[in-house]
């Protein structure tokens, strides 16, 4: 055979296995545009709905009429809260341990929110239909600022939490509050803080924004009255979880649910949740017996479903004169709108916010968390961020800055004087976590000498020099960040959603010929996932990733799991994939052992093979090992090669980065130009380098656009002033910087192959760079703290204050 | 409502025929009237670009045109793009072999751009490109990858057209 | 999304099309590229029983180089102005003023007609046309009519074209040789309006400067030019700043709007000074 000639290297090579660049198989069919999203099913006989939305923040709905909207041809129903009561659907409960409206109950807490579902033949007639459906509103006083939100005589929003002093996550203080969470020792904390050398205090305002997946949110619900069975097509990053909840509440029988992710245009948080649409094709579906597809315009995607951040957070950060922290203390106000609809784990109200200790060995803190009600949309998802670790990045990365303001430092060395050193791995942080793994003096070096650290602080100088001799208007930014990432949640002993447990899972299955197909609890928006697991598979056991093929999506033939968010398919599912490859590897090998007459422990794993110790020349590739699994009675061994592993990871893991920006910044216009954008991240084993380049371009392009301009903003009476792309910042290529990647490799020493997760790094990380270079620019003529985004006309608005137009 | 028209056009180099009201947009008569689902719908204000085609050699954005303004039109989408035998088409190819796509949504209307971007300037610089492209919108791949992927479709549809002559 | 239904037309000849604007009054419109009146109708902000597409009529087609004069017809497309050799050698600030609006293909499709007609504040080329001082020709059931640029707009929206008359050409005076030509445009990405932007023709012992996006018209200003004119760069930004009435929107509040554009009309000079011969 000429197999036999080729060394392992070359077998290797053929596997296409973990650290290769491989070409992806999702592609072939996402470039000729045979894809299939959500909005590309059609089924026969298929209606469409829509919904008839509030205009008002807030107003009590006195009446709805359809008449007119009936009496239009192909307009088949109209939906309100009244037709879902019975059913006990007219609410819904959200991740958080809050719950919802699923249509206007009484009132309406939003611009945007849902009133009444139109169902009709085609969505042009259902478009026709939500213009006709009269609506009686009766405005009510609007409160969008979570501060005011929280005076004593502030409007009730929530009536329906009328006396309630306890919520699903602790008691209650006020009408409008939703839950204080508090970690660390407050005590402790404050007394650091009051006999500190320096302190600084400052408000950090991390600004709501919108994950804006190009793909807005869909379903296609289908009720098969003959066999009793709802089949759920949707844009959902966790069907198994949709599934569940989606029994629970309606009551039908979860073996009666199938629920199909299509393939998915982008995510990125916003199809964590479950949104009134989802609900309101089931029973429309259910109702008319037909098929309801309900997919929202861009217009309700950026109203109503999931945004994100908006977390005031006010920072004290003490240190000795020399610039050692000794402790940090955070209040943060955060802002959830209407309903209380963050996809957090259960425990951790604010997420993992408590990760705001970032890369730095801070002795004590404390952190406290308020959730607010107003009368915004609902959501605070992990919009590319694994649970509110992209405001605790921005917070400390800041609080960092700040500090070293007050204390007249390099902002590189007072980082440098304060990470957690390599040996202090695996580290205790003073806000409960135990980050498993770091190497963040070697990352930030690199960094530093690849942008050439030095060099830019003498450009700076100067410039400020030609600056201040009118030689020049524009200044120069050197916006730095090292962040710590804590992703792959997570373990089950802590982590949960609904009571779900945050584990995830992996089946293969080897064909007879040696080929195999891998099904995963997961679900790719793009990431990948056909052409990353394939490789972790290759790499497990010798079989070419070519060869296998990965499904993920269909909750009745995939295994249960959470699914894809918080960076954590390849923490957890990865994982996952690697032990269920492990368990086909050891029967594998006493298959090889029978085949080749020798004791199980005399054959060793080599590439593609099973080798005799000490005889290359015997040996039993896979595919013979396969084929024999299938074919041959071998005592003691059951016929066939699968295996499946349900992963429950002991740790999350703790990604970690050094990114540096350079900006340039127009004093008198306010526009700005990134020179230089450099990434160097730290994921542990690298899968598919490719994939994770375009993991940080992407990110960080998410990055800068919530850094520079991308916000959710209301007005005073709530009504909704980014509702399109023409306000919604999202960058073409012509603004979207250059990057150049870099990385240093920290294996997690928990994961089965080390691997931590890539995917929100790049927005956790570069937020932080690119507001710190606009704060830079301007850090010698006084600039302390400014809130993004950092638009045009906040950036002038900052040269103004400090004088540098006059 | 309005009273059904007559549309013909030509997609993808055949000829197609059906009933649609007027204010029928494009992108709906091609996705739904003939379940060409290649284009996509991003953001319907004529910003995202995802349902771009080339409508009479035109980079158009077909959730802004009214199927009665495109009638008796020639259009081509990202599903006539591939080469005759099947295979991936040149920019298809090197989409795939720079990772200029992630979740592939935006894709159709980048490719679909890019070629009719490489037909009227077949040695664009990077800039160019970016400029060029500046109607379509990405949200997965920072666009890097994408530029690179149009630059290498350039020199390669060159060696192709200097190897022909 | 979904624009409410409507009657289409496409009528051949400009004549055809009046009759139908006739028939129908204010329940018609017509339509050239549709990338402003079509995101309207699909908020439901416009809602019309009739749709007449300009596309066929050839009338409205065309761009013509005289001597002393450029005329574009109606339906010619940003694109085209862009890619005309001879119309970037007369008067070049077109091309660096097309290049700034929308995107590629927005481009392709937008109509300078229906750029300068609609009363769009946003839209770049009324500016423009006004500092080129520019004639819009209409035409309408009692003929054909010549309304200068500088007269043709009155308030957001709202232009001296009556309802039943549509515009058919754009005629330019070409600038003399040597006379120095800049648009200058700030805004905050591709695809956007101004936040505020100049255009500016500066000759010899000549001016003329007209801003956009900066009032609820574009904005010529007479006083600005002539200072300008003069030599007196201050004189212009001066007067100009007196002659704008910025909004407050995303896009920032009053103070800024006003700073930014003065330096952006500065520039504009300056880059129109620099190409100067």
């Amino acid at each position: 055979m000429k197999d036999e000639v080729q060394s392992p290297e070359d077998r290797s090579a053929k596997l296409k296995g973990m650290g290769c660049s491989r070409k992806r198989v999702e592609d072939v069919r996402f470039t000729q545009g045979r894809g299939n999203y959500v909005d590309d099913i059609k089924l026969d006989g298929m209606l469409v709905g829509d919904f008839v939305r509030s205009p008002y923040a807030h107003a009590r709905v006195a009446s709805i009429n359809a008449e007119a909207a009936l009496a239009i041809p192909g307009v088949l129903a109209v939906i309100t809260a009244k037709d879902l009561e019975p059913l006990g659907l007219h609410w819904m409960p959200t991740l958080a341990g809050d719950k919802q409206m699923v249509l206007a109950d009484g009132k309406v807490l939003f611009q945007g929110q849902e009133v009444a579902f139109v169902v009709a033949k085609d969505r042009y007639a259902a478009a026709d239909g939500v213009a006709a459906v009269e609506v009686d509103y009766e405005e009510l006083p609007v409160v969008t600022d979570p501060f005011k939100a929280m005076e004593p005589d502030a409007p009730v929003l929530r009536e329906d939490l009328a006396g309630k002093t306890e919520g699903a996550h602790g008691p209650r203080r006020h009408h409008n509050h939703i839950f204080t969470w508090e970690v660390g020792d407050k005590d402790a904390t404050e007394k650091v803080l009051a006999e500190a050398d320096v302190v600084a205090d400052e408000m950090v305002y991390y600004h709501r924004t919108h994950p804006m997946p190009l793909e807005t949110c869909g379903a296609v619900a289908s009720m098969d009255k003959v066999t009793g069975k709802l089949t759920l097509w949707g844009t959902f990053q966790a069907p198994h979880a949709v599934r569940t909840v989606a029994s629970l509440i309606s009551g039908i029988a979860e073996h009666n649910i199938r629920v199909i992710s299509p393939d998915i245009g982008g995510g990125f948080g916003n199809k964590v949740g479950v949104y009134p649409g989802y609900i309101c094709a089931i029973v429309a579906s259910i109702v008319t017996g037909k098929p309801v597809k309900w997919v929202e315009s861009r217009m309700d995607n950026l109203m109503s479903t999931a945004f994100a951040r908006d977390y005031w957070m006010h920072g004290k950060i003490s240190a000795t004169k020399e610039g050692k922290i000794t402790g940090l203390w955070c209040h943060t106000t955060a802002d959830h709108g209407g309903f209380d609809a963050c996809a957090d784990p259960t425990k951790f109200p604010a997420g993992f916010m408590n990760i705001c200790t970032g890369s730095y060995d801070i002795p004590v803190a404390f952190l406290s968390v308020d959730g607010v009600y107003t009368n915004k949309a609902p959501g605070g998802v992990a919009y590319r961020c694994s649970f509110r670790v992209t405001e605790a990045a921005y917070f400390i990365e800041r609080m960092i800055e700040v500090l070293a303001i007050k204390l007249g430092m390099d902002a590189a060395e007072l980082r440098r004087i304060n990470f957690i050193r390599k040996d202090q791995f695996p580290y205790q942080s003073a806000l409960g976590w135990e980050y498993d793994s770091g190497d963040y003096h070697t990352a930030w070096d690199k960094a530093l000498k690849a942008v050439d650290y030095d060099g830019l602080r003498a450009e700076q100088a100067q410039r400020i020099e030609d600056f201040k001799a009118g030689k020049t208007r524009k200044l120069l930014g050197i916006g730095l960040t090292h962040f710590t990432e804590i992703v792959g949640a997570g373990p089950v002993k802590n982590c949960d959603i609904l009571g779900l447990g945050m584990f995830d899972s992996c089946e293969i299955r080897i064909h007879p010929t040696g080929s195999a197909i891998a099904r995963l609890g997961t679900i790719s928006q793009g990431q990948g996932h056909a052409t990353t697991f394939a490789q972790i598979i290759a790499s497990e056991i010798g079989i070419p990733a070519d060869d296998i093929t990965l499904e993920e999506g269909d909750t009745d033939t995939a295994p249960y799991g959470l699914g894809t968010y918080g960076s954590r398919s390849t923490p957890v599912a990865g994982a996952a994939t690697a032990m269920a490859a492990r368990k086909i590897r050891a029967k594998a090998q006493m298959i090889a052992a029978y085949l080749l007459e020798v004791h199980d422990d005399d054959v060793e794993f080599e590439v593609d093979r099973f080798v005799v110790k000490g005889a290359p020349e015997r040996f039993k590739t896979m595919k013979e090992i396969a084929f024999a699994s299938y074919n041959q009675a071998i005592p003691g061994v059951e016929p066939g090669l699968e295996a499946v592993s349900y992963y429950d990871p002991p740790n999350m893991t703790y990604p970690f980065g050094a990114y540096i920006c350079v900006m340039e910044i127009d004093v008198d216009t306010g526009e700005h130009k990134v020179r230089t954008f450099y990434a160097l991240d730290d994921c542990g084993t690298r899968i598919n380098p490719m994939i994770i380049e375009g993991q940080v371009h992407g990110g960080a392009t998410e990055g800068y656009a919530i850094a520079m301009g991308q916000e959710i903003a209301y007005d005073d009476m709530g009504n909704h002033k980014t509702a399109t792309l023409m306000d919604f910042f999202v960058p073409t290529a012509w603004e979207t910087p250059h990057y150049t990647t870099d990385h240093t490799v920290t294996p997690s020493p928990h994961h089965p192959i080390g691997a931590k997760g890539v995917g929100e790094s790049p927005n956790v990380g570069s937020v932080p760079a690119f507001s710190n270079a606009v704060h830079d620019a301007f850090r010698a003529f006084g600039l302390v703290q400014s809130h993004m985004p950092h638009d045009q006309w906040r950036i002038w608005r900052i040269a103004e204050n400090l004088g540098l137009h006059s | 409502m309005s009273n059904k028209m007559h549309v013909k056009l030509t997609v993808n180099g055949e000829e197609v025929e059906g009933l649609a009201e007027p204010r029928t947009l494009l992108i709906h008569f091609l996705r739904e009237n003939l379940k060409i689902t290649g284009p996509h719908i991003g953001c319907e204000t004529s910003h995202c670009g995802a349902c771009t085609v080339d409508l009479n050699g035109k980079s158009v954005k077909s959730c802004t045109v009214f199927v009665a303004q495109a009638n008796g039109s020639d259009i081509t989408t990202v599903e006539g793009l591939v080469n005759a035998d099947g295979s991936l088409g040149v920019i298809q190819e090197m989409f795939r072999e720079h990772h200029g796509l992630q979740c592939g949504f935006c894709t159709p209307g980048m490719i679909t751009r890019a070629h009719r971007l490489l037909q009227e300037n077949p040695n664009p610089t990077e800039e160019e490109v970016r400029f060029g492209m500046a109607g379509n919108l990405c949200r997965c791949t920072g666009y890097q990858n994408i530029v690179k992927a149009i630059l290498a479709s350039a020199a390669q549809l060159n060696a192709v057209k200097e190897a022909a002559e | 999304m979904i624009p409410a239904g409507f009657e289409y037309h496409r009528p051949a000849d400009l004549s055809s099309a009046i009759g139908i604007l006739l028939e129908h009054g204010d329940e018609a419109r017509v339509v050239a590229g549709g990338h402003s009146l079509i995101p309207m109708m699909k908020l439901r902000m416009a809602e019309l029983a009739h749709v007449i597409d300009l596309q066929d009529i050839g009338e409205l087609k065309g761009i013509e180089l005289g001597a002393s004069t450029v005329t574009l017809g109606a339906m010619v497309t940003q694109h085209e102005l862009i890619t005309h050799e001879g119309l970037a050698k007369a008067i070049p600030v077109i091309r660096e003023a097309a290049l700034q609006i929308a995107d590629p293909q927005v481009r392709y499709v937008g109509t300078i007609g229906g750029n300068v007609a609609n009363g769009d504040p946003g839209n770049d080329m009324p500016g423009l046309m006004q500092c080129l001082d520019a004639t819009f020709t209409l035409f309408g059931p009692d003929g054909t009519r010549d309304v200068p640029a500088r007269d043709f707009y009155q308030a957001a929206y709202f232009t001296s074209r009556s309802d039943d008359e549509i515009l058919t050409r754009i005629t330019i005076p070409v600038p003399a040789a040597g006379t120095g030509q800049a648009y200058v445009k700030q805004k905050r990405k591709i695809g956007d309006y101004a936040t505020a932007a100049a255009a500016v023709l500066i000759g010899n012992g000549t001016a003329s400067v007209a801003m956009t996006n900066l009032s609820d018209t574009p904005v010529y200003s007479a006083e600005a030019s002539e200072a300008l004119a003069n030599g007196d760069i201050d004189g212009c930004v001066a007067a100009m700043l007196a002659s704008i009435d910025p909004q407050e929107d995303m896009r920032g509040p009053i103070p800024f709007k006003r700073h930014v554009a003065a330096v952006i009309l500065r520039r504009a000079i300056d880059s129109a000074l620099s190409r100067k011969s």
